[in-house]
């Protein structure tokens, strides 16, 4: 009778024993990181070439070292999505990519960064004709003081695009449309910028920066300052624009970051420590760090 | 950083996240220990021809489906209100899987019980029950591991009880073997062994539900699927 005896007063009790909050011994944010080393997959295979091939990059400010010898490809028409805590470095890592740096003074930046295979360092390279084809959008909605139509047209004026007033009128319209919002603007296009919703704003923002014809998009924290309806509306711009654009996202949200990337960088104190797929990324990272961070144990 | 495998689940920033793993870890445990309880008991109870007992066995399974539809709900609100990621989010997709098989295993134990009940009404029936007793020993206790796997994220541990379900299959085709030939020597006895044989069925099925179960530990512990691959692809994601 006693022959299967069972252990399950054992067991069942084994959950309780261990305590509700456990203190680690250390603490995850304390891991030292080996320099210009990161796991997953960040460069593009030999097959096709990536839009933005970055090697060696470090950026300091100062004496301060913000970014730490991180090598990673952009490839075409992705979205890619960088997150981590704050100060880890990934909207300065951003900001590299259209030298959007420059205007620190103390800013320095080392290391490759190729745009289709060409460097944009290089002393004689045109900045705005590099941010012409790299557009950025920012964390607040920035538009011009004027009206929802000159917000659009600054850029291709500015940048000789269009000759004539229709073809300017045709771009504009076709921006707004791209933004998704066309239908909500059409009507009152000589209204001022400012009096729109943030949501609005933002999209206009988007438009503005479609205008110019980019072939990479930077987003520094698109939706932190909008609604979830607006940001809805913006992430569903991400993914339709991923098919003519290279799209480079910084969020705060983790689920932004599961919903609209291909792929997600984790960048930590500098370091970038890992990219890979998202749909990984979100399972079963590779790196403990990533881990942490987005199971919400540190950030 | 090294950290034990026991607080995997209890370091986040919200304490109240978690409570709300743990109290999913230890209610799944609780679960996992009933029903390995009514397989015994049911086993039990059939050998003993303790038709009282199996009666018990029946109404307890009240409990146990009760328990399913608690775990789902926990599990359903730590989506709805956590959104897990990475491993937290494989510790709740594991146990809404673990749990229907162990509601299963809890219907298996039932049927036991059915069982010992029609014999225990018709008469002493031994043969065949030391095979019954074996299989029970052999599946019970992978059950426990599989439990203990789970409690210790133990992924070896997992793999093994994989392993042994082959076996397991082995032993109720001997089994099977053996009472048909009982049948044949006496056709008298071939309504009790039938239903001996469909406990041996049910006890069979047992062991595939222990086997389910570590390979969800698997997923939880390595993040990899290893359902419907061979095992010694598992063993390689398992490791040494």
């Amino acid at each position: 009778m006693n022959t299967m005896n069972p252990s399950i007063a054992a067991k069942a009790g084994a959950g309780e024993q261990e305590p509700a909050i456990a203190v680690p011994e250390s603490r995850p944010e304390d891991t030292v990181i080996e320099e210009g080393k990161t796991v997953g997959k960040p460069f593009a295979g030999d097959a096709d070439s990536p839009k933005f091939k970055l090697r060696n990059v470090s950026v300091s400010y100062g004496n301060d070292r913000a970014i730490k010898d991180i090598s990673l490809d952009i490839r075409r028409n992705e979205v890619i999505s960088f997150i981590g805590p704050s100060g880890c470095g990934k909207t300065t890592f951003l900001r590299c990519l259209n030298r959007m740096n420059d205007s620190i003074e103390i800013c320095r930046v080392t290391g490759k960064l190729m745009l289709d295979g060409e460097d944009i360092y290089q002393s004689k390279k045109d900045v705005v004709e590099l941010r012409a084809r790299v557009g950025m959008v920012f964390q607040k909605p920035n538009p011009f003081p004027k009206s929802i139509y000159d917000n659009v047209a600054y850029g291709p004026k500015i940048h000789g695009l269009a000759n004539r007033k229709s073809e300017l009128d045709e771009i504009v319209e076709n921006s707004l449309r791209k933004a998704g919002l066309w239908d909500e603007v059409k009507d009152r296009l000589d209204a001022v910028a400012t009096g729109m919703s943030g949501g609005q704003q933002q999209r206009l923002c988007i438009a503005r920066a479609i205008a110019v014809s980019p072939e990479v998009i930077l987003m520094d924290e698109p939706c932190s300052a909008l609604d979830p309806i607006a940001t809805a509306k913006v992430e569903e711009l991400i993914s339709e624009m991923s098919e003519s654009y290279t799209i480079v996202i910084v969020t705060h949200s983790m689920q932004q970051a599961a919903r609209v990337s291909h792929r997600t960088a984790y960048f930590h104190m500098g370091h970038l420590v890992e990219v890979n797929e998202t749909n990984k990324v979100f399972t079963a990272p590779e790196h403990e760090l990533t881990e942490s961070y987005i199971t919400g144990r540190f950030g | 950083m090294p950290k034990s495998k026991d607080d995997m689940y209890g370091d986040h920033i919200s304490h109240q996240f978690n409570d709300d793993l743990a109290n999913l870890k230890n209610d799944f445990l609780k679960m996992g220990g009933l029903v390995e309880q009514q397989t015994i008991d049911a086993v039990n109870a059939l050998i003993d021809g303790d038709g009282w007992a199996a009666d018990e066995i029946r109404a307890r399974d009240r409990i146990v489906d009760n328990m399913e539809k608690d775990l789902d709900e926990e599990a359903t609100q730590l989506i709805a209100r956590r959104q897990p990621a990475a491993r937290d989010l494989r510790l709740v997709i594991a146990v809404i899987k673990m749990v229907s098989d162990l509601e299963r295993v809890g219907d298996e134990a039932k049927k036991i019980a059915k069982f010992a009940l029609t014999l225990a009404e018709e008469g002493h029936a031994p043969r065949g029950y030391v095979e019954v007793r074996h299989i029970a020993n052999h599946v019970t206790t992978m059950l426990n591991e599989a439990l203990d796997a789970f409690s210790r994220l133990d992924s070896t541990q997992a793999l093994k009880i994989i392993r042994e379900d082959k076996r397991v299959d082995e032993e109720y085709q001997a089994a099977t073997r053996t009472l048909l030939t009982f049948m044949m020597e006496d056709s008298r006895n071939i309504s009790r062994c039938m239903s001996v044989m469909w406990v041996l069925r049910a006890l069979e099925r047992v062991g595939d539900h222990a086997c389910n179960i570590a390979e969800n530990v698997i997923y939880m512990v390595e993040g990899e699927d290893v359902r419907h691959t061979p095992v010694e692809e598992a063993a390689k994601i398992v490791g040494p």
